[in-house]
């Protein structure tokens, strides 16, 4: 590549607006490596580790949610906090309702604070995994299976749970404008 | 450019003119016309983009709701932006790297000069767009001109696609015009000019153009994902679609940042032509110059991060941003350096572009000084989004890259229309902007770090009065700018004939050629005779 010429610089160019679009897909590697951003995995596939003998080291987890653009639904955790030994399996649910009067989609985000933890805190089975379609003022408990892995450094003792909840009914149906549709709503 | 002697061949004489009528502006390829209207272009945009910060600065000047209402305000802090860097800011260098880097490395045109006429006209149009959104149902763009996700995009009114689109067009321009300088540098300079001989001007434009064309398509990228997402239901943004809204301050500030060095390598280079004519020296230390200027663009690009330390980042990432960008300050620090010892026991005259030049040294460093303050991670918690923010970004560019390109106008000027400037208007020019900048600006430092937040049309009632002090030096800094207009008139219409070295030991190619300067210039290269 002769960067002297017009031809060197276009190429340039042209890889420059390529590596702008590349950093979308390096940020997530970069996050999922380093567990940076408080990203939490996908579905867990691997064995449930325990270490044997030691008694395990016990830490409390905190479940809180948000709702994005002040969703009116109900979404709440049915456990708000709990404790638990490392690498022991857990179960919870989330209560969510849809207060519409139409059916909605809704899809949960999930954050991990703090951010060092989120490597270490494995789903087994998530709601979060999937979209959750809803009917009108349809009720319903959301799981989520877990455990916290034992390579947990020592000095974190307690791990917050964040799921934002987003209505995505609109932006499922990719026919209609998602924008143009909830400014309608609103 | 040490020990160097010329000698011009200067026997072809059938030199034509420039052709008649408007239309010649408008399908001109020679780089003095092109290099007129980019000038031209910069200037209008000053006003227009000055005009948005009188009425900033108006709603300001005292507490509570006067004159506009809170929505307008925010478009035109976010136009003042936006006009101001890519209207004023970066045509305004464009415009001087078309007149002089030909003129200083002796070349007799830019390198691809239809490229450059259309890298210029296509800037009319994209501001045009961009100003039209004024005007458009749900109003202009207000989301700063920073155009953070998801505010740009779920929440932006619908004339985001406007302003995409002129993003777009100001990008393609940029490029091309820094396309244009490199391969002039590196294809047209007269025999016997090394790289390590070209003017300092020169070096800092390729540096400068560099920089563009590697982050200006960067941030094409991120404006076409905002389209994307907007109109094409992606979710590179939008967290619902597993999107990340910090992904775009990631790849905004990957642009954003070396865009800062952008609006400031030229006028380092304007400064460093400067300085020494008026000193009466050689420029102290050329070669710790360039090597510094390419450090700070090598730098600008691992410090992006430091403009968004409080959106959650790990401790190691904080202690890096905050220690690259603190390490900027050292080849910046050799510059400043260089500029003092250049001055150093020289004999000094202070004639306008002199004066414009030592405000920019003084002024520029204060600007440096609070950087650094901002560059320690667990200060700017408190500082970010502060008016010390607006302080700080408002003394490197205004003294810094404002007072640069004036700098280099008054400089030049002379040789450009062979006329003389009025010396006495152009210090009053000087001294009314030196006062109102920063009767203006250093008080945003005080309200700043009293905590007053950037981008509100309303503030608490103990910052009045400095508000009310730099609502007033605003005014100021802005009417003494029609002093310019008029003095640049003046001199075109009516000015004295200009010497062809209008400065006692003004050294460079451009001071070889004849007042006033021929349409066509270096027709046949100059040689340069190493001694």
């Amino acid at each position: 590549m002769n960067l002297s010429t017009p031809k060197g610089l276009i190429i340039l160019v042209v890889l420059m607006f390529g590596f702008g679009f590349a950093l979308v897909p390096l940020y997530d590697v970069f996050c999922e490596i380093t567990g940076l951003n408080g990203k939490t995995a996908g579905q867990y596939e691997g064995e449930l580790t325990t270490k044997s003998n030691e008694k395990a080291r016990e830490i409390t987890m905190q479940f809180i949610v948000n709702k994005n653009d002040n969703l009116p639904w109900e979404f709440a955790p049915n456990q708000n906090q709990m404790t638990l030994a490392l690498g022991e399996q857990k179960q919870t649910t989330y209560r969510v309702t849809n207060t519409y009067n139409t059916a909605a989609i809704a899809q949960a985000v999930p954050s991990v604070s703090p951010s060092a933890a989120a490597e270490y805190l494995h789903k087994i089975e998530c709601f979060c995994f999937e979209q959750q379609p809803l009917e009108a003022g349809e009720h319903k408990d959301m799981p989520l299976v877990f455990f916290v892995d034992p390579e947990l450094p020592e000095s974190i003792s307690k791990i917050t749970l964040s799921y934002t909840l987003f209505d995505i009914t609109n932006s499922t149906a990719p026919a209609s404008d998602p924008h143009k549709v909830k400014k309608v709503g609103n | 450019m040490s020990e160097q002697t010329l000698t011009i061949d200067d026997h072809d004489h059938h030199d034509h003119g420039p052709a008649k009528g408007l239309l010649r502006w408008v399908f001109t390829t020679n780089h003095k016309d092109i290099g007129t209207l980019y000038l031209i272009f910069s200037l209008t945009m000053f006003f227009i983009g000055g005009m948005m910060a009188f009425v900033i600065r108006a709603e300001l000047f005292q507490p509570g709701m006067q004159l506009v209402d809170p929505g307008f305000f925010n478009q035109m802090t976010t136009m003042h932006g936006l006009i101001m860097v890519f209207g004023a800011v970066m045509p305004g260098f464009v415009g001087l790297a078309n007149w002089q880097i030909p003129l200083m490395v002796g070349a007799p045109d830019m390198a691809l000069p239809r490229m450059n006429n259309w890298s210029f006209w296509i800037l009319p149009f994209a501001f045009t767009m961009l100003l039209s959104t004024l005007f458009m149902g749900g109003g202009a763009p207000g989301f700063g001109w920073t155009f953070y996700a998801p505010l740009s995009t779920t929440y932006a009114p619908p004339s985001v696609t406007f302003f995409i689109f002129a993003i777009h067009m100001m990008g393609i321009s940029s490029i091309m015009g820094a396309m244009n300088i490199i391969v002039t540098l590196f294809n047209m300079r007269a025999p016997g000019m090394g790289l390590m001989q070209m003017p300092m001007f020169a070096w800092s434009w390729l540096i400068t153009a560099f920089l563009l064309v590697a982050v200006m398509p960067v941030l094409a990228a991120v404006v076409t994902m905002m389209l994307m997402d907007i109109h094409f239901a992606t979710s590179f943004f939008s967290a619902a679609g597993g999107g990340d809204p910090v992904l775009f301050q990631h790849i905004f500030w990957f642009f954003g940042h070396p865009e800062v060095y952008i609006m400031i390598l030229p006028a380092f280079g304007v400064v460093s032509e400067i300085l020494p004519t008026f000193s009466r020296k050689k420029l102290f230390g050329y070669h710790s110059m360039v090597y510094a200027l390419i450090a700070i663009a090598l730098l600008s690009f691992v410090v992006w991060a430091h403009h968004m330390f409080t959106v959650g980042m790990p401790i190691g990432g904080q202690l890096f941003f905050m220690y690259a960008t603190m390490l900027i300050a050292v080849p910046t620090g050799v510059k400043v350096f260089n500029w003092v010892a250049t001055m150093f026991k020289g004999s000094l005259t202070f004639e306008t572009p002199m004066l414009f030049a030592i405000a920019f040294v003084v002024l520029f460093t204060v600007g440096g000084f609070s950087g650094i303050m901002l560059a320690i991670a667990p200060v700017d918690f408190q500082y970010q989004d502060t008016y010390f923010v607006v302080a700080h970004f408002h003394y490197v560019l205004v003294p810094g890259a404002i007072f640069g390109i004036v700098a280099g106008v008054y400089y030049w000027l002379p040789k450009w229309c062979g006329k003389m400037y009025d010396e006495s208007l152009g210090k009053m020019h000087f001294w009314l902007s030196f006062i109102g900048l920063n009767l203006t600006f250093f008080p945003m430092h005080f309200v700043g770090l009293a905590g007053m937040p950037r981008r509100v049309p309303d503030y608490a009632l103990q910052f009045a009065d400095f508000n009310m002090m730099a609502s007033m030096g605003a005014f100021l800094f802005g009417t003494s700018q029609l002093i310019f207009v008029y003095l640049v008139i003046k001199a075109v219409r009516s000015g004295k004939e200009a010497a062809q070295v209008p400065w006692e030991s003004a050294e460079g190619l451009e001071w070889t050629l004849p007042t006033p300067l021929p349409y066509h210039t270096f027709t046949t290269p100059p040689v340069i005779e190493q001694k």
